[in-house]
């Protein structure tokens, strides 16, 4: 029994399932979801990677890296906005973020 | 290659176990602590495949810097725990539907791609030939020639996110005495030292 590329995207597929659900099911806790994108970006990358390889061609690992990078990038920004608006509120409910609403 | 096979299933178990973990577990930091969990494994799906440089960063930007600001600010802001609790299964019917049928799709786009009836070769024949050599040689073969552009993109969002960051959280707290350098080098002479005739014996 050889692993192939179908098992790889089904994987993905899952994890990137499970970041979905996970967003419908924490919808106030504002960590969990960004934590989700998090996995939803890991399922994003094992793609790449599975292409990458099966298809022999080394771009596919190059653009996982750049994805990595926005993934890194997105985690700093999003907490800081949210350490910042943990010092305006208390607390981190999303359901309360209408302040721009007008 | 019965071990090959093995050591997939056993790394994509506890990868999708622990994703699972990370949606339904009850405290954030164990959450975090999940998704190291299942960043390790995903890492260790790489290294079988043979993408040894891909699942090392993973390792290094995900569990050593991500994961880590995760865990930091979880356990700096202190959460009302049971109130972000509220409403958990409320929206479980609707994320349960959607996510059935996000997933059909996808088992439904890699049936198409296992059938074989695409094939993207000859797509881009950079990276193609370069896949004899071992696998961080490959990579940085490509990434710093043809990809020169995008690696500097990358560097450059970095410097953003890592800008942004220090923008938003920087604060000035009433109360707090800080240097102000200006105000310092502008001081003239004039203002600072009075000359004081001080009579004989009669003191200031």
């Amino acid at each position: 029994m050889t692993i192939g590329l179908g098992h790889y995207l089904t994987v993905a597929a899952v994890l990137f399932t499970m970041g979905i659900l996970g967003i419908f099911l924490n919808r106030k806790n504002v960590i969990v979801i960004l934590m989700c994108v998090e996995l939803m970006l890991l399922a994003v990358n094992i793609n790449l990677v599975a292409f990458s390889v099966f298809q022999g061609n080394v771009v596919g690992q190059i653009f996982a890296m750049l994805v990595l990078t926005v993934a890194a990038a997105e985690a700093a920004i999003g907490l800081a906005i949210l350490v910042v608006y943990f010092r305006n509120r208390g607390t981190i409910a999303v359901e309360d973020i209408n302040a721009m609403k007008g | 290659m019965i071990l090959q096979a093995l050591a997939f299933y056993v790394f994509a178990a506890i990868t999708v176990a622990a994703a699972a973990m990370v949606v339904v577990s009850r405290n954030p930091v164990y959450s975090v602590l999940f998704l190291i969990l299942a960043f390790f494994n995903a890492a260790g799906l790489f290294l079988l495949i043979g993408a040894e440089f891909i699942a090392m960063i993973l390792v290094i930007v995900y569990v050593g810097a991500v994961a880590v600001l995760f865990l930091f600010v979880v356990m700096m802001l202190d959460i009302n725990l049971t109130e972000l609790r509220e409403g958990f299964l409320e929206y479980f019917p609707v994320g349960a539907l959607i996510g059935a049928v996000l997933f059909a799709e996808l088992l439904l786009g890699v049936g198409i791609i296992g059938a074989g009836s695409t094939t993207v070769a000859g797509l881009n024949a950079h990276g193609a030939q370069v896949m004899a050599i071992d696998n961080t040689r490959a990579i940085g073969r490509v990434l710093y020639t043809q990809y020169f552009y995008l690696f500097q993109v990358a560097g450059l969002v970095l410097l953003v996110a890592m800008i942004g960051a220090i923008v938003l959280t920087l604060r000035s707290r009433p109360g707090v005495r800080r240097q102000k350098a200006v105000e310092q080098i502008n001081r003239t002479k004039e203002q600072s030292v009075t000359v004081v005739k001080v009579p004989t014996r009669g003191g200031v």
